[in-house]
């Protein structure tokens, strides 16, 4: 691939991905919106929500201020050289800072200097996948700060919460977690659930959820159910758009597994907020498809 | 809809309840992490008439600068319970009459809300290209050094929308919701 050509891809995925809120997720709010009562905050919340996309689209701009930090997953053809494509990365990245697509994002813990141009130690960190086909897939996501502080650890067993390291137990940790957060996430959110790996990849796999459509089955029964089953429940805490009170709390949940070790048993859950901004760019030859 | 013009006054933040909503008119201030703790730490004497009987916004916005002018892309509310530690004092010090952000704070604010006459009022979260529509004007910044997210950005607005969660009489929004939720959520653990 030409880098300078990649690098413009690149720039129109994350133009969209900052400003384009996916079908599905579009669907699910509106959904939301006329599950609420007429004349409550969790409308009015809804009906600003709807404006904003609208907005964002016609207009170009982030839907955020917060654009979150860029998480990347890329499937290569097997073979391929990477270190052309993450430093088209980084470009692209910093000129989509410049083009207001993204605001300032990164942060020196121990100096706190932000150096304006959203690059940093370990920002960003793509994931990179090989794979037997011959094209490119470049998914973005991003994941805002707000709600990623309400993101959450289990270690099963939990006394407090009388989990035990089964399913029984992730569905408490996972309740409790929503519960936690209240509004503060910007509910309505997508809760995404790894289980198992470990303190790192139970992330992972956690995030990774987040890549999904809203309306898709889980191929593994029991998780598929487990989702269902979360979903309800989660909703009936009655919390609400904003933490403002009403009946839709969560979007979706969405469940993953790696294996574990003996002695551990994680349950990581990634909050997404309701702006759940992800975009998707399949490179054939010279020619970039996008989708979100 | 209730229009609050700022700067305003004690009698009509008392006047404001929970669940009411309002359009602000006039002068707000941004601020967020870094700068309220310079705030409470530093006790800066030039930004005390910027915030005197006017409304703080939690906010790290993103701004264009157009041939010198600064003009407001997408400015929503951060998360403000980062700020509880600081915002009864800033609240006191500075004489703020309501502090705008997302997902409520706890009880030290709400105490101080209650006795200087002070209300939370709620932003949609998420919502910023359409709040920054509600900014006419960038008035001017100050410690831009902060970043651009943590400056203090003095903009004027025109009906922007909040919903009052935290009232001056000791009412919090947020502590009914958490209440009856940990309800719900006991009987689903059983
Ligand atoms: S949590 Fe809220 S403020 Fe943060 S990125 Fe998501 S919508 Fe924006």
């Amino acid at each position: 691939m030409d880098p300078k050509q990649l690098q413009i891809h690149l720039i129109e995925l994350i133009r969209k991905s900052s400003t384009d809120m996916p079908p599905d997720i579009e669907k699910a709010l509106m959904t939301g919106y006329h599950r609420e009562a007429k004349g409550s905050s969790a409308k009015g919340a809804f009906k600003a929500i709807m404006e904003t996309i609208k907005l964002s689209r016609k207009k170009s701009i982030p839907l955020c201020q917060d654009t979150g930090s860029l998480v990347w997953h890329i499937y290569y053809p097997d073979g391929s050289e990477l270190l052309p494509v993450e430093s088209s990365i980084k470009q692209a990245t910093v000129l989509a800072t410049r083009l207001n697509y993204l605001r300032p994002n990164s942060v020196d813990p121990v100096t706190g200097i932000n150096p304006g141009n959203n690059l940093g130690n370990g920002v960003p960190s793509p994931h990179f996948h090989p794979w037997k086909k011959k094209s490119w897939e470049f998914n973005l996501m991003n994941k805002g700060g707000g709600c990623e502080n309400v993101g959450a650890q289990y270690k099963l067993p939990d006394t407090r919460l009388g989990a035990g390291r089964d399913l029984d137990g992730v569905y408490k940790s996972v309740l409790d977690a929503v519960f936690q957060a209240q509004g503060r996430g910007c509910a309505p959110g997508i809760i995404c659930v790894g289980i198992g790996g470990d303190r790192d990849t139970g992330m992972v796999i956690a995030k990774k959820q987040i890549f999904r459509k809203l309306d898709d089955a889980n191929p593994d029964q029991l998780l598929a159910t487990l989702e269902k089953k979360l979903y309800r429940d989660c909703n009936k805490l009655g919390i609400g758009p904003m933490g403002y009170g009403g009946k839709t709390t969560v979007l979706g949940v969405k469940i993953g597994k790696y294996h574990r070790l003996p002695a551990t048993y994680f349950v990581s859950i990634a909050y997404m907020c309701w702006s759940d901004r992800r975009a998707k760019m399949i490179i054939r030859g010279q020619k970039a498809h996008y989708s979100n | 809809m209730k229009k609050l013009y700022l700067p305003t006054d004690e009698k009509t933040i008392r006047s404001l309840h929970i669940g009411d909503e309002v359009l602000l008119n006039g002068t707000i201030v941004t601020a967020r992490d870094t700068a309220h703790k310079y705030m409470v730490t530093e006790k800066p004497k030039d930004i005390k008439p910027l915030l005197k009987n006017s409304v703080i916004y939690h906010c790290g916005p993103i701004v264009a600068n157009e041939s010198g002018i600064w003009r407001m892309v997408c400015a929503g509310p951060t998360t403000s319970i980062r700020e509880e530690p600081y915002e009864a004092d800033v609240i006191k010090l500075y004489g703020v009459r309501g502090v705008i952000g997302k997902g409520g704070m706890g009880p030290k604010t709400l105490e101080a809300c209650k006795k200087y006459g002070a209300v939370y009022l709620h932003a949609t979260g998420g919502c910023a290209a359409k709040i920054a529509e509600t900014m006419e004007e960038v008035l001017e910044v100050r410690k831009l050094e902060f970043g651009t997210p943590e400056a203090f950005w003095v903009i004027r607005v025109k009906d922007f929308p909040c919903t009052v969660t935290m009232d001056s009489h000791g009412r919090s929004l947020h502590e009914i919701i958490e209440k009856k939720s940990r309800k719900v959520l006991e009987s689903l653990l059983k």
